[in-house]
């Protein structure tokens, strides 16, 4: 295997308006990429056909060797969402309980992803009286239950405080040094530069596939927003 | 289909429902209390007629509504589309909260029953065990039309609205206030293929002429088809894939 996510002219369509116009891109495993563009570009969607759950007009996306979707990549492929979704009427333990008797993993992984997303004490808090915050890293906890291969992340820092935020790089990194594929999204340029590769995303076009370095040297810009900036405007020349 | 994620998920809904008191008190005393009430309106006689159909019609009404709410949540949350990416069949997260409704429907029924038949004086001429059990099924099949209703609601408001919808037309029908031989021929047509009408007809017939197991155990067939076949079309409106 070469590519963890093999993505190949991927046009989407809803209520006849295209959302994705084609889009060819390849990551490698055991990286974490960054997607990268302004809301509304189009990242949720090409997320949701990595996973599996977005209708797709025409191309073909390949995850881990298969095809996007397919029932054996549901234990290896985990997808967190943008707005968290979990039970806001379980405790957190009752939440991941429940999402490790599904994914077939133990108990005691429940106390292990609650130390790594940094929520070991609030356990026995029931969900709907946590902030936004909180809710959205016990979404991203029950996804690291199942220790899947390619984690898809859709705004996972979005609300959070910086040091939080560099945790949860770092807790990104380990995963991506122990194996695992990351995809994370993020419309948070100065983010991009915490990723190994990246993928510029803007009206629904892919409009580069670089890395942080390269990104840097092709513009002259120290700062990622401006890179991004002088990237579209040279794009639109 | 996994025993272990349909035991997860029966345990999961009714962990979501222990974290709701005011539901759980809801469920169990209002039907209780109507049942009273009824009895009061109508006197000892009336009340042994409609009482035994007053414990399947009261537990079908609110488990409809309680479950179709809670899987209207699962949709709009977002959580069913994370389990739409997990490793968990439709069927064990249907059959999950069937279990869980089914569970809560026997102790909203033994309740019932029980004030119905000590407190409320209600006489059958059947076995009132055999009323418990039709009560119990009549919420379980109140509790599957509650999932496949649930899939034509996308707000709570509209959830809310299928209640009569759904449910209404089939108390009107079903020979409590008309029986099925007075109706005109198209609405004893339509009567005659309501689920509610069988439970019913079950129901009748064990409280007023006296019918044991096997002489309702066609009736039972019948809503346990039913039951098999809302789910089936639930599990049909549940995708993995959406636009």
């Amino acid at each position: 295997m070469n590519s963890a996510i093999e993505i190949d002219h991927l046009q989407v369509s809803r209520g006849g308006t295209p959302v994705l116009r084609g889009v060819t891109a390849k990551v490698p495993p055991g990286e974490v990429a960054g997607l990268l563009g302004p809301s509304g570009c189009g990242k949720t969607t090409l997320m949701r056909a990595v996973v599996g759950v977005q209708k797709v007009a025409s191309g073909t996306v390949n995850v881990l060797g298969l095809p996007a979707g397919s029932p054996a990549l549901r234990p290896r492929v985990g997808y967190v969402t943008q707005a968290p979704s979990v039970y806001a009427d379980l405790t957190i333990q009752e939440n991941l309980r429940y999402f490790a008797r599904v994914l077939n993993a133990p108990a005691v992984r429940v106390d292990e992803v609650l130390a790594a997303v940094d929520l070991a004490r609030s356990g026995s808090r029931l969900v709907g009286t946590l902030s936004g915050g909180q809710r959205s890293r016990v979404s991203l906890a029950a996804v690291l239950l199942g220790r899947p291969e390619l984690l898809v992340l859709d705004e996972p820092t979005v609300g959070l405080d910086p040091v939080l935020r560099r945790d949860l790089w770092g807790l990104f990194h380990r995963l991506a040094d122990d194996g695992a594929t990351l995809l994370v999204s993020s419309h948070v340029m100065d983010e991009a530069a915490r990723c190994d590769s990246l993928l510029l995303m803007r009206e629904g076009e892919l409009i580069a596939q670089t890395t942080p370095d390269e990104l840097r040297a092709q513009t002259g810009e120290r700062e990622m927003d401006a890179a991004f900036l002088k990237l579209i405007e040279g794009s639109a020349q | 289909m996994s025993a272990r994620i349909t035991a997860a998920t029966a345990l999961r809904v009714l962990q979501q429902i222990r974290h709701d008191p005011r539901t759980i008190a809801l469920l169990l005393v209002v039907p209780a209390a109507l049942l009273w009430l009824l009895h009061e309106l109508l006197g000892d006689l009336a009340f042994d007629r409609l009482g035994a159909p007053m414990l399947g019609i009261f537990p079908f009404i609110s488990m409809f509504l309680v479950t179709s709410i809670a899987m209207l949540r699962e949709r709009t949350s977002g959580t069913l589309e994370r389990l739409m990416t997990m490793p968990l069949a439709k069927i064990d997260l249907l059959a999950g909260y069937g279990i869980a409704f089914a569970l809560l429907a026997a102790i909203q029924g033994l309740i019932t029953s029980a004030v119905a038949f000590a407190f409320l004086g209600l006489d059958s001429a059947g076995e009132p065990g055999l009323i418990v059990l039709l009560a119990v099924i009549d919420a379980v099949l109140g509790s599957s039309l509650g999932l496949l209703a649930s899939a034509f609601a996308a707000t709570e408001f509209q959830a809310v609205q299928f209640m009569p919808a759904f449910v209404l037309p089939q108390i009107l029908l079903c020979g409590l206030l008309i029986p099925r031989e007075q109706m005109s021929d198209w609405l004893e047509a339509v009567a005659s293929v309501l689920p509610l009408t069988f439970a019913f007809e079950a129901l009748d017939a064990v409280s007023v002429d006296g019918a044991d197991l096997s002489g309702v155990i066609d009736e039972i067939a019948v809503l346990a088809g039913m039951i098999a076949v809302a789910i089936a079309l639930a599990a049909l409106t549940l995708r993995r894939r959406t636009a």
